[in-house]
């Protein structure tokens, strides 16, 4: 049951071929076996089991839900289970991050699940911890593409309490099965060609490039002049709305505080000192620096200025009549612990969303496919890149991609029946010595 | 083209040349910001007439101060500007907070529509030119009753500019003589306002109330002086004035503070004070702020606020989702200057009186109510109202709405003087009566203590003849030409008819007995 598609299980569960109770108490055991992978970082076993009783009540009568984020809510009017706050998320049925400059399509491209980024202003961010209110999107994490569209339908359209979500009405997402690519134009940007990206990555591009070439889609070089400037952009504006963000955390209404009684400053620095890490606090530093008098000018109205050329970017390449872009989703495969602690966090970052952040700049949908698995055995996706609120068409072409690609999407289930034992002892053993 | 702008331009100049020749003049407001200027302090620099040819140099003796007003003023509406919580006037700390006020994360601001109506009417009424588009910032600093750390307000593009409001000011020994003045609104913006914080000293404690501040109406004073034809001086702000009185109060006497303080030597910094009301001065606050750097951003929940008017209205939208400019202008009701001037006009009042009649609560419509239903010349009604009416209010610190007399009791009492049925004296006596036992009618009253004036002309000549012949002395000096005696047989006269006659009556009746 937890090989299926969120709609063959639907079914199954409207047709009593499982129960609720069932269905839950096979992901929990799940999450058990799997506890060294350390995935979930909060299991709620039994509030999601709670669920679920309330989930079998349900299938007889009408329900009036609590205050949740407004995506949450959504879910849960359509019956979906929260299981608990994932870590990171491989054998969902479906998961809800963020995305602000890819934080849902890098994890997906590494771990070989969909990662779709809904475009801006689609989907409701009431409820979302912000980080960069402009730029933020809740992201859909899925295992194929047709559930993230499922997903999507149930989550977008406006929300009263999320002054920048579209007031359209927005049509559903069920995807047509494509079976003729020769009326698409897929546009690949020359400049994300970049000396870091690897050649395994490089090589799964060009394949893709070439399997739409060879079904009949026009495939042609695009340019986006000011990717290149895209990163420090990112920076600025990021790291000044995060600055602004984080001014609420003073530890009076919410959260740590600490014990400090001299005066209100002085309980507010250290409150904040002790509640945020060195990377949160590097960037409220620099935010601050870019938003002061002296510098606002020169640095955050110039990244506004750089953003609109950034954006402007897509927009004349999709007038161009590019019809989605196709691009690498990460520089390479997932990179071990210990390479990964080697750089500071701005230049991972970096490097790491090269490819997603401009996306998230423009407002666009993206969503990143699982392709192929490395030579390291590793996952690795390529992301599709739409124009503004054609998400169900970039979705479709997604999805005609990822039944040509056919990637041996994980079964852990079935990896755990067959070498339980052997695996736990293995994989642990693993970890520990990291 | 050149010339005929030259020539032009040259016969203002010469004027203004002229003008200064004869003497100071009013001092005039800045270029920016809502100013109100005036020459202060010492009788020394009084004023001096037009007419006078004296030549004041570079003002060494002379001070113009610049006054700029920032109004916090709280619209009057169900929930608050950003979030769904309710307003109530003394609601219980912290009962009307959301999630959003509480600055929870991941909530978001939704702008109420009321508020926006509110401002631009407000902007209307002011002579504003609106915004169709104004925009939303984050104005950054730590503050415990700031629970986001930043508070939403409209610093780079407000919904309304460039107003202006003409008032009257009364001077002059009966404060009779009007002088009109006009005042620059620079702009109105919608921002969002503090918590309240209470501090317990006890304690050494501060709790916050996210209600939000109550109090309508708050005003921060800019203040600094000069010497005219030079630039501006450094200015302070006077935070806080919740009253006009402590506003004027502490104007006063930080213009003087100023003055007194740039003679001596000293130099003005660029602060921010407070008034003590009981000491009637103003003192530097605790330094929060010093230059301040608020790191003003673009709010980014809020996109644009575009408002609209008939012209620029797209077709086909939804009403619920747009604001039309005109029809707002359409609702306004009328603005006091149109009816003050109306009462000018309809009822020949005084200009003063007009503006005293609406700086009251609910007292022009007291008047309206009592002009309805009486037959009184409109004058003797404003009088009574603005004098006997107001004069008791004021006495026990009523507002309008807390009479115990009704418009109706006051025009039957009017009636009632009108017919001459009693004398203004008695009148006056039913009032207080009326003021004190709600409920009796001034018929009633009159009745009671039987202060109708005698209506039988004949029995009042015979009182008149008997008076005057019980007191053939105070006849006497009267005809020697003492000018108190008569009052004297008035007073006789009166007493003799239990003050039930009108005294111009009896003078007149005296006076025809005594030349017949």
């Amino acid at each position: 049951m937890l090989g299926r598609t969120l709609r063959e299980v639907s079914v199954a569960l409207k047709q009593g071929q499982i129960t609720p109770t069932e269905l839950c108490q096979e992901c929990l055991s799940l999450i058990k076996k799997t506890k060294f992978l350390n995935a979930y970082i909060t299991v709620s076993e039994e509030v999601a089991l709670k669920q679920a009783e309330e989930s079998e009540e349900r299938y007889k009568k009408g329900y009036v839900p609590p205050y949740n984020a407004t995506v949450v809510q959504k879910l849960l009017d359509q019956g979906a289970l929260l299981m608990g706050k994932t870590n990171l998320d491989e054998f969902a049925m479906g998961a809800l991050g963020s995305d602000t400059g890819g934080s849902t399509r890098n994890p997906a491209a590494l771990c070989g699940v969909v990662g779709l980024k809904p475009t801006y202003g689609l989907v409701s961010r009431h409820g979302l911890i912000p980080l960069v209110n402009s730029m933020d999107v809740p992201g859909i994490l899925t295992r194929c593409v047709d559930d993230a569209a499922t997903v999507l339908g149930v989550l977008a359209g406006h929300d009263c309490k999320d002054s920048t979500t579209v007031q359209d009405p927005v049509k559903s997402f069920i995807l047509p099965s494509l079976t003729d690519v020769s009326k698409l134009c897929i546009g690949i940007p020359k400049e994300y060609l970049v000396p870091e990206l690897s050649s395994e990555v490089q090589s799964l591009w060009s394949k893709a490039a070439k399997l739409f070439e060879s079904e009949g889609a026009k495939v042609i070089e695009v340019s986006l002049p000011h990717t290149s400037y895209s990163i420090v952009c990112y920076h600025v504006l990021c790291t000044s709305e995060v600055a602004s963000n984080m001014a609420r955390f003073d530890g009076l209404e919410y959260g740590h505080r600490c014990d400090i009684n001299v005066s209100t400053e002085a309980m507010y620095a250290a409150t904040r000192r002790e509640g945020f890490n060195d990377v949160v606090r590097g960037r409220i530093l620099s935010g601050n620096f870019f938003l002061l008098k002296e510098n606002y000018e020169n640095y955050f109205i110039k990244a506004q200025k750089v953003r609109r050329l950034i954006a402007n970017d897509f927009v004349n390449v999709f007038n161009s009549g590019v019809d989605v872009l196709l691009t690498p989703t990460t520089l390479s495969e997932a990179v071990p612990y210990v390479e990964f602690i080697k750089e500071d966090n701005r230049t991972r970052s970096a490097q790491g969303d090269i490819f997603t952040q401009a996306v998230n700049m423009a407002g666009l949908p993206a969503v990143s496919v699982p392709m192929a698995l490395s030579n390291q055995g590793l996952p690795i996706g390529l992301q599709f890149i739409g124009r503004a609120f054609c998400d169900q068409q970039l979705l479709t072409v997604a999805k005609w991609f990822e039944k040509q690609v056919q990637f041996p999407i994980i079964q852990l289930q079935e990896i755990m029946g067959d070498c339980s034992s052997v695996f736990e002892n293995d994989l642990a053993s693993v970890s520990l010595k990291q | 083209m050149a010339a005929p702008v030259l020539r032009w331009s040259c016969p203002a100049r010469r004027w203004i040349l002229a003008n200064i020749d004869r003497g100071p003049r009013h001092g005039r407001g800045s270029p920016t910001g809502s100013r109100s200027s005036g020459k202060r302090g010492q009788s020394s620099v009084a004023q001096q007439p037009l007419a006078t040819a004296q030549k004041p140099r570079k003002g060494e003796h002379q001070w113009a101060a610049v006054v700029g007003l920032e109004i916090h003023a709280q619209i009057s509406s169900n929930s608050k500007l950003f979030s769904g919580s309710q307003v109530h006037f003394a609601a219980p700390p912290n009962s009307l907070v959301s999630f959003f006020d509480a600055s929870l994360p991941g909530t978001l601001p939704v702008l109420n529509r009321r508020c926006v109506e509110a401002a631009v009417m407000t902007g209307l009424a002011l002579n504003c030119h609106i915004n169709k588009k104004s925009l939303f910032d984050r104005k950054h600093y730590f503050y415990a009753d700031l629970p986001a750390g930043y508070q939403i307000t409209q610093q780079r593009l407000p919904i309304a500019v460039k107003g202006s409001l003409a008032y009257s000011v009364f001077v002059g020994k009966n404060r009779n003589q009007v002088i009109n003045k006009t005042v620059r609104i620079k702009q109105i913006q919608l921002e969002q306002d503090s918590g309240k914080s209470l501090h317990d000293d006890l304690r050494s404690q501060t709790l916050i109330d996210l209600n939000r501040a109550e109090g309508q109406l708050r005003v921060d004073a800019n203040i600094s002086v000069h010497h005219p034809g030079e630039p501006l001086g450094v200015r302070t702000e006077v935070k806080n004035l919740n009253s006009a009185r402590f506003l004027a109060k502490a104007i006063d006497y930080e213009i003087q503070r100023q003055i007194e303080e740039l003679e001596n030597g000293g130099e003005i910094l660029n602060e921010t004070r407070s008034f003590d009301c009981k000491l009637g001065c103003t003192v530097p606050m605790r330094d929060k702020e010093g230059k301040q750097d608020y790191r003003f951003i673009p709010e980014p929940n809020l996109p644009p606020l575009l408002l609209y008017d008939s012209a620029s209205l797209p077709a086909g939208a939804d009403p619920q989702q747009v604001i039309n400019i005109d029809q707002l202008r359409e609702q306004l009701p009328e603005l006091p200057r149109v009816t003050r001037e109306k009462l000018v006009q309809q009822y020949g009042m005084l200009p003063e009186h007009s503006f005293t009649l609406l700086n009251e609560v609910g007292l022009l419509e007291f008047f309206q109510n009592v002009m309805k239903e009486t037959r009184a010349e409109p004058k003797r009604v404003t009088s009574w109202v603005l004098n006997t009416f107001l004069g008791f209010l004021k006495q026990q610190n009523l507002a309008v709405s807390e009479s115990p007399v009704t418009p109706s009791a006051l025009a039957e009492l009017l009636n009632l003087l009108d017919q001459k049925t009693i004398s203004s004296a008695a009148a006056k006596k039913v009032f207080e009566e009326l003021w004190r036992s709600g409920g009796k009618t001034p018929a009633q009253i009159v009745s009671e203590k039987r202060l109708e004036l005698m209506q039988d002309q004949e029995a009042l000549e015979e009182l008149c003849q008997a008076t005057m012949e019980k007191h053939p002395q105070v006849v006497m000096d009267l005809k020697k030409g003492n000018p108190r005696a008569i009052n004297k047989l008035i007073g006789l006269v009166r007493k003799a008819t239990l003050n039930r006659a009108d005294p111009t009556v009896i003078k007149e009746m005296l006076e025809r007995q005594l030349s017949s």
